[in-house]
Formats: structure tokens, C-alpha cells, sequence
């Protein structure tokens, strides 16, 4: 085996790939074969560092150097300085969000101090495509143990032992799912990984699909071994094709090596995988659209029971869990169930991973351990609120979560933590609110997506979305009456009594957090015609305040339709019956002198 | 099977496992409404209307597909079951068109009669956006007016049931839900053939049989239980008679067996056809004159023979 001197970790996630990491890589390696050190120095593309708005990330081990936003223009000098003369490249060091302090190591970033990666653990440090490289990280000994030195019963018990929970959402205790699905009579049973991530801003599964394959993949061959299952479907949307690309190479190289196929180990536990590409239906994440889905009908969502454990895909029984979910087993099984539960709560064990999205400091991906604070999220590994502005609510769970205030902020998160705040955990997706977000915007935001992506099939989810949009709608446009906030209350409560499936019975969860916390600014809009966020435009009017104005007229010049007039250096005036409030005005004014409200 | 002991309305029964809370109830004599559920389908749970409460469960659940259990304490007509039922009943009317005093289907549609049931009338607190969508008169035997369809879903599932049909389905999402035909092209483009079992198990006046449009409505037809004769099958229909005569032919059963074919209702136009003949016709020299049963048959010399042997 060849040994290189150094190695130089080029992120490939959808992210950074986004961001032009392709061309950094391909940078580094002609520059190195230039200055003669290919055979030193060895490029490896890995998964998400989970750090994306840092991108292009590159990371030089072995001294663990973190640079961030790297330009195909600073790859001579990163190669020149750090590899050849030893020395770090300052510029392209991460910089802490307040002190703006360079931290050179990966380590010491407050972003990835707090995290603790388990689901996560070898994105970022393997090469996905590569499966010697999972391998050399214990990879597929979990399944190893599990298929040699254990009997399905003990493998359901060895997980019922660690407490996990799905991490798609419901948080259902994944041992007792498995034993369900065992116990069901049958020679044919299927085990399923749903991989439809569709909540707006979640990328957790990606990331883990993108950086870490084969963590899915040894998740689902225990989960097979345990229930009985000799054949599984990875229901992966069709906009992750990177993420589909990995699986296939994974599949292909675990078949390769007798990991997956016929006689797994020469155990003669045999499974085979396949893929199927979903249709971008938010929907078929829901366990029994999805299983009609790769069925090949429409995507829609049929009463429980029969579980899919008793009844599942082509009517025999499955298990179906979520990336995450698969991704934590075979860590269960590489250091014990007793390990994995030792962190977290009394019901959540383990960690869970984050999508922090909206107006942080740092946005990404971080895993952290089940009970830690919504303030350490935010704050410590996010940042903080950006533009030193106000903390207002942070929506957890996705369109199917709600609105946590500041009040919160300090209860440890887990499951049932959040159920009682009146989100969800979800899939994991934070949106983080300051000061300027409107939360009856925002309910509107999240109903007008549940609303389009309704399957249609039952009553209550398929036409009272529609009318609680239409509500909300109305109370943005300054039309609200007071009435309607009893009647979203109780059309929000008999759509969550009585919808088929979990999108429709936690569809009106955004309005409902919102009218328990931010009830005064429904009120606001009702009862005042105002919007105190200053986002309904309906309901603001632009002014120039006199005194501020330095008659530049930059703001006459910007103004598409002519509504603003004064003479040079006196204080100019907004016709309001011409403006249209696209804000361009005030985006222009250097003398803050525009206001609205 | 094992019977089991519930309890519905405070009610105790004993009814065999496996059965449904919604068959349970039916046992008792108490009426829970349903749109989506029709006996011999499978219950898709979709509309939502039947649903109970039943003591120690999170949510309402549907009586059509939950089984009973041992011990169930179940309520039917519970405030909070009332409370989810008439706002089901008022989103579906806000999204309903109310000519129900021109509507073939007044009289006999399940809307209007859970309407009157709960009390729901227009308008309702959810007034908003309403469909408006063209209707399919596009052939002469079925008018779809999908803006009054309430996506019960039966008129897929019963033509699902019929071998090589499989005509429609859902389609689109959200408020915009509606079943369509493959590529949603009119019904004469589709491989329909029309044999009204949608007709016969849509709930509400989203399905028409147009043979029968304009002729009466359902509370003057008198209705007369058939074998129908054109085929073998023998299908049972319902002739529906007005003033004492035949005005059209509604099938008895939708969802089992054959129902009715295209022949079998179209065969009472015969009927009141002024042009129609007591007597046969033959072809003599290229022109088609009326002759006696006996002389089409070529009966004339075995019944003269007969009547000669009778004396």
C-alpha cells in the first residue's frame, strides 16, 4: 500500500459541490502533480463537513487545518505554503463569528466543538465511494457481530436495549418496530429505508446518503437479518442524484466484497438491496405512500393498522426506518447498546442531527446529543442571530413542527420536549427567526406548502389546508376579523383529530404554536391593521422621516414607479398612493430616513 | 369466529372479531355516515365523515376501517364527533355547488342528507376559492361535473374492479385533486365503456346518468326489481317508472357482480318508441311488408296442423 505524507480532504457534498469544490479538487491535484508531490500527498473527495455555508471546504490532515471558502485562485499558495513549506495559509482560516479570531483546527470551531457525531461520524473523513475507507473505520463489523454471534431475537433486543427512536419524525422506539415486523409470519419480508427527505431545508439524509453510504447500507442488513427480510428498497427522491450515485456504488462495492447478496459473510443470510427513485412527492415520505409508491400507484397514504410490520409492501410484511435511523444501528452494534444509551435523556437516547437553516450565523448540519438546549444549538454551535439582530422563534420539525419563542430556549431537547412545546422533532430541520419574520407569514409559508403537497385523499387535510391558508392569507392582507382566530383554532383542531396521515394531522401545527405563542401578532393584524415584524406588505406604509433625509434623491432614482419626489437637499415625501412597498428605497437610503410600519 | 364485547353509545353487543366499529354499529341499528365506504370495496378511509371516538384513543378514528377490539368503549355521536363531522360537512359544501332544486341527485344524495343531518348550510365559515371546472358532456351516457365531486374515491375503486378498465384515477394534489382519465382527456377519448357502475356508487351529483336526466326526480319513481334478460348474465337492476311508465333502469348493485351494462339500460327506449311494431316484417320483392308471427316463423303449416289435432 502506498503511503502518502499528507492527505487532503476536499469536501463533496451537494453543498460544497455547489459552491465549486469540483474544480477545487481538480485545482489541487494538477498543482500538485505540477510541484511534483502526487506521490507525497494524496486528494481524497469526501462526504459533508456539514459546515456548507463555509464552502468549499478542505481540510489538510494530518495537522487537521480547516480552510474554508477556498477559490480555485488560493489552491497554488495552499499547495506552496501548507504542503510544501509547512506553513498554515491564515487567510483562508475560519474565523470565529464574534471575537473574529482564526481557528486553525477543525476541532477547536465553536461550530463542531459541541457537536458529538454518531450518525455523522464518518461523514467528511471518508471517501464515500471508496468502501475500504468505511471499512478501516470499523465498518460492517457492527453486522459482523450481529450476523455471527447473535440470533435475530437477541439482535431485536440489543436495540430495544438502546433506546433508539425513528429519526424521521414519529421518534417510535426502533426495537419494538423491528420485533413487530419479526414476529409477523412469512418467508417474504422486506426491509425499506426511506430517504424521500422532503421537509423545506433538511439535508441531514442527504448528507449521510452523500458522505457515508455504508452506514445505510449495514443499518438495513441488520435490520434484514433481525426481521427476516431478503430483499430491501431504498426510496431515495430523484433530487439527490449524487446521493443515488453514491448508493449505487455502494451497493455495487459491498456486492463485490460478499457484504451484500448471496450468503452475506458466508453466513448464508442473504439480502439483496435495490433503489428506487421517488417522484418528488412530500407525501411519499409517509411509510404507506411511500410503500405505494414503489409499488408503482400514486403516492397516497392508506389507514393504519395493518401496520406495514403486519402488511407492507406488496402485502407482505416490512420495516421501514429513515436514513438516520439506519445510519446509528451499526454503531449499536460496534460498541453495545449500553454505550449508545448512555447518552441522551430518559427517552431519547442517543444524538440527533440538525439542519440549522435561517438567520444564524452558521448554517449546516450538527449532531448533537438528545437533552442539550435549544440555546446551545442556536448560539453556541449556530453562532448566534445574524446582524447582532433579536432572536425571535426557532421552528423545529419542519411544515409539520411549530414556533418555539425565547422562553424556551432553555428546555433540553428530545421528543417528547418538543411535543410538549407544541413542535415536533421532525426530520430535524431548525429555521431560526429573528426580530423580522412575521409569524403569521411564517404559518402562511409552511400551510402553503402542506396545502400543495396534500395528497388529496381525505377531507380534512385536502380542503381545511386550503381554507386555513386562505385564512391566513387574508389576515396578511389586512382583511382578518377577529373571528378568524377562533376558526383556525377549531379547524386546526378536527384537521389534527381527523386526518389520515401524518401530514394532514400535523399540518396545522405552525398555526397552532403560533397562536399559543405569538397570538398577539395575529391580533395585531386583526384588530390594528399592522404587522409589528414589518413583512406583511399590505399592511405597512413607507415614510420619510424629515429629519433624517439629506435630499440625495437616491431614493427617487431607485423608485420604479415614480412615488417618491422633493427637491436636491431637502427632505423628500413618499406618495403613498403610488407606492407599491417593494422596499427598494430603503435598501438605497444611507441615512436610515425611510421607515415603514 | 370468537364474538367480542364492546360497548357503542353505552350499548353493550356482541358481535364476531374482525368486524369493523362501523358494521358493529350497523348491527345495532345505529346509522353512522359514510361517503367513501361502500360494502364490497375495499375502505379507503379517505373522507373522513364516519369517524368515532372511542375511550383512551389519541385521535377520532374511522369506524369503516377500524376493527373492534375487546372492551372498546366507542361513541358515535359525541360532541367532539359531531363538532369533526359538521366541519367536514361545511368544507365539502363550501366547495359544492348548491343548485341541489336542479340537481339530479337531490333526493338521494348523501351530501344533502348529512347536511340536513348536522345542520350545515351555506354559508359556511369557510367560504373561499370553489372549483370551476368544465363539465364532461362530451358523450350520451355519463355527465361528470367534477365540481361537485367530493373525492370519495368509489367511482376509481369500482372501476378498478372491472377487468381491462382501470379508467381513472387521482390526480394532481391539494385543493386541486380531482380524478381524471388517463392523459385527463374527456370520457368519450378514454377507454370507458360506459357500464355506470361510477354512476351507481357516486354518493353525490358528480356522476349522472344521462338516459335519466330531466325525466323526473327520484322521490315520483316507482321502482320495480328486475332480472335483466339481454345476456346471460342476468344482472338485477331496478326499473324506475313514472305515471306508470318506464323512464329508466338504475342498477341494483354497484359494487358486485355485474351491474348493468350499456344494452341493458338502453334497451327501455324500445319501449316507449311510437314507431315500435306489435308485428314482424319480412323482405318480399325488395320491400319490407308486415306479415303474422306464424307466417315469419314459417310456422303457418304446424299450427294449422296442430288446431286441425286439437278438434
Amino acid at each position: 500500500m502506498q503511503l502518502f505524507r499528507a492527505h487532503v480532504l476536499v469536501c463533496g457534498g451537494t453543498g460544497c459541490v455547489s459552491s465549486g469544490s469540483k474544480k477545487i479538487q481538480e485545482a489541487i491535484t494538477d498543482e500538485l502533480v505540477k510541484q511534483k508531490l502526487d506521490k507525497e500527498v494524496k486528494v481524497v473527495e469526501t462526504g459533508c463537513h456539514g459546515f456548507c455555508e463555509m464552502g468549499p471546504i478542505v481540510i489538510v490532515y494530518p495537522e487537521g487545518t480547516f480552510y474554508c471558502r477556498v477559490q480555485v485562485e488560493d489552491v497554488s499558495e495552499l499547495v506552496s505554503e501548507h504542503l510544501v513549506k509547512g506553513r498554515t495559509v491564515q487567510r483562508l482560516l475560519f474565523k470565529a463569528p464574534v471575537t473574529e479570531e482564526q481557528v486553525p483546527s477543525y476541532r477547536d470551531i465553536a461550530f463542531y466543538a459541541k457537536q458529538q457525531r454518531v450518525a455523522l461520524r464518518n461523514c467528511g473523513h471518508i471517501d464515500p465511494e471508496h468502501i475500504q475507507e468505511y471499512i478501516a473505520r470499523d465498518g460492517y463489523e457492527g453486522l459482523a457481530k450481529a450476523l455471527t454471534s447473535m440470533t435475530p431475537e437477541q439482535v431485536v433486543e440489543e436495540m430495544k436495549k438502546s433506546g433508539l427512536r425513528g429519526r424521521g419524525g414519529g421518534g417510535f422506539p426502533t426495537g419494538l418496530k423491528w420485533g413487530f415486523a419479526a414476529k409477523s409470519p412469512g418467508p417474504k419480508k422486506y426491509i425499506i429505508c426511506n430517504a424521500d427527505e422532503g421537509d423545506p431545508g433538511a439535508f441531514m439524509d442527504r448528507s449521510v446518503l452523500e458522505g457515508d453510504p455504508h452506514s445505510v447500507l449495514e443499518g438495513m442488513l441488520i435490520g434484514a437479518y433481525a426481521i427476516g427480510a431478503d430483499e430491501g428498497y431504498i426510496y431515495v427522491r430523484a433530487e439527490y442524484p449524487l446521493a443515488i450515485k453514491r448508493l449505487r456504488v455502494a451497493i455495487a462495492q459491498a456486492e463485490e466484497l460478499g457484504l451484500l447478496g448471496d450468503n452475506i459473510m458466508g453466513t448464508g443470510f442473504s439480502c439483496r438491496l435495490n433503489i428506487k427513485e421517488g417522484a418528488g412527492a412530500f407525501v411519499c415520505g409517509e411509510e404507506t405512500a411511500l410503500m405505494a409508491s414503489i409499488e408503482g400507484s400514486r403516492g397516497m397514504p392508506n389507514p393504519r393498522p395493518p401496520f406495514p410490520a403486519v402488511k407492507g409492501l406488496w402485502a407482505k410484511p416490512s420495516n421501514i426506518n429513515n436514513v438516520e435511523t439506519y445510519a446509528n444501528v451499526p454503531v449499536i452494534f460496534l460498541h453495545g447498546a449500553e454505550k449508545f444509551a448512555s447518552v441522551g435523556t430518559e427517552n431519547s437516547k442517543g444524538t440527533k442531527v440538525f439542519a440549522l437553516t435561517g438567520k444564524l450565523r452558521n448554517t449546516g448540519l450538527a449532531e448533537v446529543p438528545m437533552g442539550i438546549s435549544l440555546r446551545e444549538i442556536i448560539f453556541d454551535i449556530g453562532g448566534g442571530i445574524m446582524d447582532d439582530k433579536k432572536f425571535k422563534a426557532v421552528q423545529i420539525g419542519g411544515p409539520s413542527g411549530g414556533c418555539i419563542p425565547e422562553q424556551h430556549l432553555d428546555t433540553p431537547v428530545d421528543y417528547d420536549s418538543l411535543i410538549a412545546l407544541g413542535a415536533m422533532m421532525g426530520s430535524g430541520g431548525l429555521v431560526v427567526m429573528d426580530e423580522t419574520s412575521c409569524m403569521v407569514d411564517v404559518a402562511r409559508f409552511f400551510l402553503n406548502f402542506t396545502q400543495k403537497e396534500s395528497c388529496g385523499k381525505c377531507t380534512p387535510c385536502r380542503e381545511g389546508t386550503k381554507r386555513m391558508l386562505e385564512i391566513l392569507q387574508k389576515i396578511c392582507d389586512g382583511n382578518g376579523v377577529p373571528e378568524d382566530i377562533t376558526t383556525l383554532e377549531r379547524l386546526g383542531g378536527v384537521v389534527k383529530n381527523t386526518a389520515l396521515c401524518g401530514l394532514g394531522q400535523t399540518a396545522p401545527n405552525p398555526i397552532l404554536a403560533t397562536l399559543r405563542y405569538f397570538r398577539h401578532e395575529y391580533e395585531a393584524h386583526i384588530n390594528d391593521k399592522k404587522c409589528p415584524a414589518g413583512v406583511c406588505s399590505a399592511l405597512l406604509e413607507y415614510k420619510i422621516v424629515a429629519d433624517n433625509c439629506k435630499g440625495c434623491g437616491a431614493c427617487a432614482r431607485v423608485c420604479p414607479v415614480g412615488a417618491i419626489t422633493g427637491e436636491k437637499k431637502e427632505p423628500h415625501e413618499i406618495d403613498t398612493s403610488k407606492c407599491i412597498k417593494c422596499g427598494s428605497c430603503i435598501e438605497k437610503c444611507k441615512f436610515d430616513a425611510i421607515v415603514k410600519g | 369466529m370468537a364474538d367480542i364485547t364492546l360497548t357503542i353509545n353505552g350499548q353493550k353487543v356482541s358481535v364476531p372479531e374482525g368486524i369493523t366499529v362501523l358494521e358493529a354499529a350497523e348491527m345495532l341499528g345505529i346509522s353512522i355516515p359514510t361517503f367513501c365506504y361502500e360494502k364490497d370495496l375495499t375502505a379507503p378511509g379517505a373522507c373522513r365523515i364516519c369517524v368515532v371516538e372511542i375511550k383512551g384513543w389519541k385521535n377520532l378514528p374511522p369506524s369503516c376501517v377500524t376493527a373492534v377490539t375487546g372492551g372498546m368503549e366507542v361513541q358515535t355521536e359525541s360532541p367532539a364527533v359531531v363538532e369533526a363531522r359538521k366541519t367536514i360537512l361545511e368544507l365539502l359544501v363550501a366547495n359544492h355547488p348548491l343548485d341541489c332544486m336542479t340537481c339530479e341527485k337531490s333526493g338521494n344524495c348523501k351530501l344533502q342528507d348529512y347536511a340536513y343531518r348536522y345542520g350545515v348550510t351555506s354559508p359556511t365559515p369557510f367560504e373561499g376559492e370553489k372549483h370551476n371546472w368544465e363539465a364532461d358532456d362530451s358523450n350520451p351516457y355519463i355527465y361528470r361535473d367534477l365540481n361537485k365531486c367530493i373525492l370519495c374515491g368509489k367511482c376509481v375503486a369500482t372501476c378498478r374492479a372491472v377487468e381491462e378498465r382501470n379508467v381513472i384515477d387521482f390526480a394532481s394534489r391539494g385543493f386541486n385533486t380531482r380524478i381524471a382519465t388517463f392523459m385527463d382527456t374527456e370520457l368519450k377519448d378514454s377507454s370507458c365503456v360506459y357500464c355506470n357502475r361510477c354512476v351507481t356508487v357516486c354518493p353525490v351529483g358528480a356522476l349522472t346518468d344521462k338516459t335519466l336526466m330531466g325525466k323526473g326526480r327520484v322521490w315520483e319513481f316507482e321502482k320495480k326489481e328486475v332480472t335483466c334478460t339481454f345476456c346471460e348474465s342476468g344482472c338485477k337492476f331496478i326499473i324506475n317508472y313514472k305515471d306508470g311508465r318506464v323512464v329508466g333502469v338504475t342498477a341494483k348493485e354497484a359494487s358486485a357482480g355485474r351491474p348493468l351494462c350499456l344494452k341493458g339500460r338502453l334497451g327501455t327506449d324500445l319501449m316507449n318508441n311510437p314507431d315500435r311494431t306489435d308485428l314482424p316484417f319480412i323482405n318480399r320483392d325488395g320491400e319490407f311488408v308486415e306479415v303474422s308471427w306464424e307466417e315469419a316463423l314459417g310456422l303457418g303449416n304446424i299450427v294449422e296442423k296442430i288446431n286441425s289435432l286439437k278438434k
